[in-house]
């Protein structure tokens, strides 16, 4: 009810309160030569107690005070005066006033307990989340940290009784860990990037077919993989959008789509324009996701189900998060005939200047 | 054996026992300060032919001490900043650096840096033709050729590239390239140069969409590699 609230402007709310008290004095009038007049308040009071579970105090209060009024101009003898002969009259008036009053606070009231739960029970999601991450990430700096302690123990100490093939992979797993340690730590900057909120794309023109070319050829340093191919418009404009960003959501996606896929899988990236509506798909022709999992792959820190060890589930968050900070948005679909797709899409301003003949 | 000596203002110990023990099996020798404060003095004292200079020191900003540096000191400094970090970057390219290293980064990488800043530095500036691997560039005729053939080159295509060649193996920022080859009301017109850029690595590069030759420098700028 409290976000309801939220979404009505104040101005508005006044003007439903208003239409609302109008419309239930309309309905009174055909009714009070057959009824007691007293029978109206209880009408009014009605619209006082929706007025309150629907808007603002404020509003409630106007309600309350107008449909007072609209009841003693109306309905109190001599109608269509503010006068009021009777004494019980004028008693039950002031006591319409003050339940409906009373009825505005006390609902208030109510809904300032509401949301002081709801900040509490968001405190205690915090907190869950929080514990989440130190698990996950306990997990995926301590794993790295852990093999590179052990091989430089092993070179320190051992090191006469270390075989040369040994003491070169030794070496090689120092590599990968800190190269895993950087990754993991680069991830964990981009969403602390995101979650302070005070991201702002920095935009520049971009070339968005040399963009892809050069993360695809990192992705392949990276892991190692060969199975990634691109399509890339000839005819693509330049667009204006943050690079650094754009970059690091191809990356989160062919990296993922790399690590979760089988040796031989075929990874293909493509990028296409619609006016001015940059459009990216990455596919592959692994296994897909679990169809039921899918609305949560974009969740901070979550994993699949059955996935391997290894992952902080924050790549794809990040890729959502960066695409949508600039006003872009970002969907996955299993393919039906099999595999996972993401499809990137951006508004953006876009150049074809790089289309026209030399100058 | 070169045995230029470079000094190393870095304040982490691990980062530059790493620094010295890279350039001393390459046959560098080395200084090395942990503050702002010992940087200036060494420098000073002992003028070397490079300096590595870490952005982020404790007792003042690496912008700082690298403007002080180059109210006297004309040899290069590189810069070793943080992940993240385009604008420090940029600010002290523009600020009179010559290069940079973003940490964590490799040794060769170091090593290819330091090799060209030096060179740059002793560069003889009347060599007429340069050869640039696949094709090569005559600055007295003017002219480009690959494989023996001229290739033709609009006037600013020249003009960027040439900028570049003569900067081999330096950085040079987007505002820099625009200021010099367009003018200065052109430094934020940055979409004439990924233009010209992807016109000349058509050109030039064997493979315009895998450049060996120019090289993107991710938000900071382009490098010219001599293969």
């Amino acid at each position: 009810m409290a976000i309801l609230a939220k979404q009505i402007t104040s101005i508005k709310q006044y003007v439903y309160c208003v239409l609302m008290v109008c419309f239930t004095v309309a309905v009174s009038t055909i009714f009070v030569n057959n009824i007691d007049y007293h029978i109206t308040a209880f009408f009014l009071l009605l619209v006082v107690s929706v007025a309150a579970v629907l808007f603002d105090i404020l509003p409630v209060l106007f309600t309350a005070l107008i449909s007072a009024l609209a009841w003693n101009f109306f309905f109190i003898p001599p109608r269509f005066t503010f006068h009021i002969d009777k004494a019980e009259d004028l008693i039950f008036f002031l006591m319409y006033f003050v339940i409906a009053l009373i009825n505005a606070i006390l609902t208030n009231k109510i809904r300032q307990a509401e949301k002081e739960f709801l900040i509490k029970e968001e405190k205690g999601n915090t907190i869950k989340l929080y514990n989440t991450l130190l698990n996950s990430l306990s997990h995926e700096l301590r794993t790295p940290i852990a093999a590179i302690i052990g091989a430089t123990d092993n070179l320190q100490n051992y090191n006469s009784r270390l075989t040369e093939l040994n003491r070169y992979e030794l070496v090689e797993e120092i590599s990968k860990a800190s190269f895993r340690l950087n990754q993991q730590v680069e991830n964990l900057l981009n969403m602390s990037r995101l979650e302070s909120g005070i991201l702002k794309p920095k935009k520049d023109w971009c070339d968005i077919t040399e963009l892809i070319y050069d993360t695809v050829k990192n992705v392949e340093e990276n892991t190692g993989s060969k199975n990634i191919s691109i399509q890339a418009d000839p005819f693509l404009p330049l667009f204006k959008i943050d690079k650094t960003m754009l970059e690091q959501v191809i990356y989160n996606l062919l990296y993922n789509a790399v690590v979760h896929t089988h040796m031989d899988a075929r990874i293909e990236i493509s990028a296409l324009c619609h006016a001015d509506m940059l459009e990216i798909i990455v596919e592959d022709n692994g296994q897909g996701f679990p169809p039921d999992e899918i609305k949560y792959v974009f969740d901070k820190f979550y994993r699949l189900k059955n996935s391997r060890a290894g992952g902080t589930g924050l790549g794809l968050s990040i890729v959502k998060g960066f695409v949508e900070a600039q006003k872009g948005h970002v969907t996955l679909r299993n393919k039906t005939d099999g595999g996972a797709s993401f499809n990137i899409n951006i508004l953006a301003e876009t150049s074809y200047l790089n289309h026209l003949k030399n100058e | 054996m070169n045995s230029a000596i470079i000094l190393i203002i870095d304040d982490e110990v691990q980062m530059r026992k790493l620094l010295q023990i890279t350039l001393e099996s390459n046959g560098y020798r080395f200084l090395s300060a942990a503050t702002a404060k010992e940087g200036l003095v060494a420098a000073a004292t002992h003028p070397p032919d490079a300096i590595l200079l870490d952005l982020g020191l404790p007792d003042e900003s690496g912008h700082d001490v690298l403007i002080k540096l180059r109210e006297w000191y004309s040899n290069p400094v590189i810069i070793l900043s943080v992940q993240n970090s385009e604008e420090d970057i940029i600010k002290a390219l523009d600020a009179g650096a010559n290069d940079y290293l973003v940490k964590p980064f490799r040794t060769g990488e170091l090593l290819a840096r330091l090799r060209s800043v030096i060179k740059v530095k002793s560069n003889d500036e009347s060599i007429p033709v340069i050869n640039c691997g696949n094709f090569e560039i005559d600055f007295a005729a003017r002219l480009v050729k690959k494989h023996n053939e001229i290739i033709k080159l609009t006037a600013t295509e020249y003009a960027l590239l040439s900028l570049l060649i003569k900067n081999e193996g330096r950085v040079l920022t987007h505002q820099y390239l625009l200021k010099e080859i367009w003018g200065p009301g052109y430094i934020n017109q940055s979409q004439y140069l990924r233009v010209f850029i992807a016109q000349l690595r058509k050109k030039i590069e064997h493979d315009a969409n895998r450049p060996v030759h120019i090289i993107t420098e991710s938000g900071v700028g382009y490098r010219f590699v001599i293969v």
